[in-house]
């Protein structure tokens, strides 16, 4: 208790206004670094944008590799990915806020602006990947509900506007501070703080509201999250194929997210810390409860691994030996085990020394998981496609081998830039971390955060 | 009062509505009466009638349809009433000589590599003899294809045959990997098969052309039973281009396949050559089935050589 109240007495108004000016620094001014790094992302994305028309116009058997047993390329591939990611908002947001973990406070708001660039551009993967964008409305005018795509649609925008509203409500005060702080930006972006901010006054009864819609969202996003996860586990569970006709595929896919979670959190805190001078705030000890989640996250996910595949190899009955054998000792065996070992057993292992959850070695751990996680769900759609039950014969050699062609590479390159620029743009224009909220983390008293505006 | 207006008016607007109702139906009568007759051709035709006799009657009052009349939305939805498609494969007397698979691709304006019907080397075990085996879309009594589809673009209708809407299908390829046999291929647009579709539009010259519509770019296809010629009574193109007569295509409500020559009670053909259907264990409840590569007309001759090598 009278260390709750030292730590009281030591956060001052002096002090806030030195947090208000980390904080909103990355809004003030965009070096030359950051002003590059934004002109790459938009050329990367705009080339995947000429690379879709390309496709688009020209025929799709020239310009993808698609064939009709690997009709489902990287394309469904990245969108399970960008899917995974899109937890992140869950796990690092939602989970940790209501089981009062006070160090999500400077995570909360990066994790849900991941999110909700990953679901977008998952949304956006899947429409590529479609033969007839043109016909998208029929999902609507004859979508039926027994379909599992409609399931996803239905998530997925649920999810997508749940998730933006998340973001947006605990933003209002920040925009608010944004406004009153930050005196030398362009007149329309602080008009637009002012509009956005809707007449916020930081009344305690505002300020009750808020808490109250907060708490509301924040346990409605759980359940969405976890669901369009299972439901992308679904497109593949509810079918007969052997490699995904399994009951296990559901919590699979939720645990793979979460690790790869982990991952892109690191990842992203890394990048902000560096990238903002954020250390104060983004601190080692997050980096420490990061990589013991990360253990924690990869031991679940290995042990759903071990009932995904080695439950059916004991057995290895005569539909799964097919697609089981080519991954063990097969062509795709070196593939596999890479993926096994750099996205389950590093990231179980590594972080167990106290000295690998130090920001960079767990920073280098996460790109190699999530690299890792990005080919585990490749192999999960590509393999699977390519060992159907009945033999593939007689057909030219493209049909019975997969590798993305340019265009799909591009494509998909340019959704990861997609992401990277919506977190990239967002940080620029709004505070990264949530000023109101890392204040009040370091208040305890909670009630007096009103007296910080 | 102005209730008694507005309800007087609505009446009035029934009234009206009833007499332009008897005026359409009369003019509808008397124009089918004064077609009935009037025109008539001179030229005799034989056709059965409800209670199996045979009459000859003026060709005029015969409806005829061009073989390449386009299937309406509807048409396409509806199954043939009183039929229930299915097919019966003799596994011994296939002996890949890939004339239904030439023979369904000229019928449908499909060029090589893409099959609706493949033939395909099969070998169960080491011990047992390999054997040839053509599969094509079972059109399944409990399709996972159909199930999946998020715009009903593909369906069961009641004549058994899992059907396509061309105009419909968005192409997410749900269906294409729902199938446990790999029936379905994807139109992406190959160079040579648009060009070929776009200058065979019309060319109904093929005596087997089958005018189901074509799968457009972007859209699912497979194998559709030749549903234009399973209406008419006529058989599927595979079934007519076999020359060793291995398909058997026909009605099970009648009971009855043939294969173009022979003739045979379905019920009876299944039960006295032990007919199965493949993958039973999946559930699907093909409507195709197979009779065993026993007694065959033909050695396994495995020296067929690979034939869709151009990409």
């Amino acid at each position: 208790m009278s260390e709750n109240i030292n730590k009281h007495e030591t956060f001052t108004q002096a002090e806030y206004m030195v947090m208000k000016d980390d904080l909103l620094r990355p809004i003030e001014k965009v070096g030359k670094a950051g002003k590059i790094w934004i002109a790459f992302l938009v050329a990367v994305l705009l080339a995947g944008v000429v690379a879709y028309i390309i496709q688009e116009t020209k025929s799709k058997y020239v310009t993808t590799s698609l064939r009709d047993y690997t009709m489902w390329g990287i394309y469904i591939s990245n969108f399970l990915f960008m899917v995974a990611i899109g937890l992140v908002g869950v796990l690092m947001s939602a989970i940790l806020k209501l089981t009062n973990f006070e160090w999500y406070r400077p995570l909360s708001r990066i994790a849900e602006v991941i999110a909700i660039g990953a679901i977008m551009f998952g949304g956006i993967s899947i429409v590529v990947a479609m033969g007839r964008p043109d016909r998208l409305l029929n999902l609507l005018l004859h979508g039926r509900i027994q379909s599992p795509i409609i399931w996803d649609v239905i998530g997925i925008t649920t999810d997508l506007t749940a998730c933006i509203i998340l973001l947006f409500i605990p933003l209002i005060p920040s925009l608010v501070t944004c406004k009153n702080h930050l005196k030398n930006l362009p007149k329309w972006q602080l008009k637009m703080y002012n509009m956005l901010s809707f007449g916020w006054q930081g009344t305690p009864e505002q300020w009750q509201i808020l808490k109250k819609t907060m708490k509301t969202l924040t346990a409605l996003v759980i359940p969405l999250g976890v669901l369009i996860c299972t439901i992308t586990a679904w497109l593949f569970a509810t079918t007969l194929r052997a490699e995904w006709d399994s009951t296990n595929f559901g919590a699979y896919f939720v645990s793979n997210a979460f690790l790869l979670s982990v991952a892109v959190m690191t990842f992203a805190t890394f990048v902000f810390r560096k990238a903002y001078n954020l250390e104060k705030y983004l601190t080692e000890m997050h980096f420490d409860k990061l990589g013991q989640a990360m253990v924690l996250m990869a031991l679940i996910h290995g042990y759903f691994n071990i009932n995904e595949y080695l439950i059916p190899a004991y057995k290895m009955s005569g539909l799964h030996e097919n697609t089981l054998l080519n991954l063990f000792v097969g062509k795709e065996a070196g593939f596999y085990w890479s993926v096994v070992i750099f996205g389950i057993i590093v990231p179980f292992l590594l972080p167990l020394f106290p000295k690998m959850r130090k920001p960079l070695p767990l920073f280098i751990i996460s790109i190699v998981v999530l690299i890792a996680g990005w080919f585990r769900l490749y192999l999960i759609v590509i393999p699977g496609l390519l060992h159907p039950y009945l033999p593939i014969q007689d057909v030219p050699a493209s049909w019975t081998h997969y590798f993305p062609s340019a265009v799909e590479m591009t494509v998909v390159a340019a959704t990861f830039a997609g992401v990277l620029l919506v977190v990239t743009l967002f940080s620029r224009y709004f505070p990264i971390i949530s000023v109101w909220e890392v204040a009040e983390g370091e208040l305890e008293g909670k009630e007096e955060i009103f007296n910080y505006k | 009062m102005e209730k008694e207006n507005n309800n007087s008016s609505r009446r009035n607007f029934l009234k009206l509505g009833a007499l332009g109702g008897i005026a359409l139906a009369g003019t509808a009568i008397a124009s089918a009466v004064t077609d009935e007759s009037t025109k008539a051709t001179g030229k005799k035709v034989k056709v059965l009638t409800a209670d199996g006799k045979l009459v000859e009657i003026d060709s005029s009052l015969v409806d005829h349809h061009a073989a390449n009349d386009d299937y309406s939305k509807e048409e396409i939805r509806q199954g043939i009433e009183g039929k229930k498609f299915i097919r019966v494969i003799d596994l011994g007397k296939c002996a890949n000589e890939r004339k239904c698979i030439t023979g369904c691709q000229k019928a449908h304006n499909i060029l090589a590599p893409v099959e609706y019907i493949k033939v395909k080397k099969m070998q169960n075990s080491p011990l047992e003899s390999p054997y040839w085996f053509p599969t094509m879309c079972y059109h399944c009594d409990n399709p996972p294809c159909t199930k999946v589809c998020p715009v009903d673009a593909t369906f069961k209708r009641s004549d058994g045959i899992v059907a396509m809407d061309y105009d419909r299908c968005i192409g997410c390829k749900f269906c294409i990997a729902a199938c446990p046999y790999s029936a379905r291929t994807f139109n992406f647009g190959r160079p040579e098969q648009v060009k070929f579709s776009e200058e065979h539009k019309n060319d109904t010259s093929d005596p087997n052309h089958c005018s189901t519509p074509y799968a457009q770019e972007g859209t699912v296809a497979k194998c559709d039973f030749c549903t234009d010629r399973s209406a008419q009574g006529l058989l599927p193109a595979c079934v007519v281009e076999c020359p060793n007569g291995a398909i058997y295509h026909g009605d099970e409500l009648e009971d009855v396949v043939t294969n173009g020559e022979d003739t045979v009670r379905l019920k009876k053909l299944l039960a006295d050559r032990a007919g199965y259907r493949q993958f039973e264990e999946l559930g699907t409840k093909p409507r195709v089935y197979y009779l065993p590569p026993v007694k065959r007309d033909f050695p396994f001759e495995d020296a067929t050589e690979a034939q869709n090598t151009k990409e």
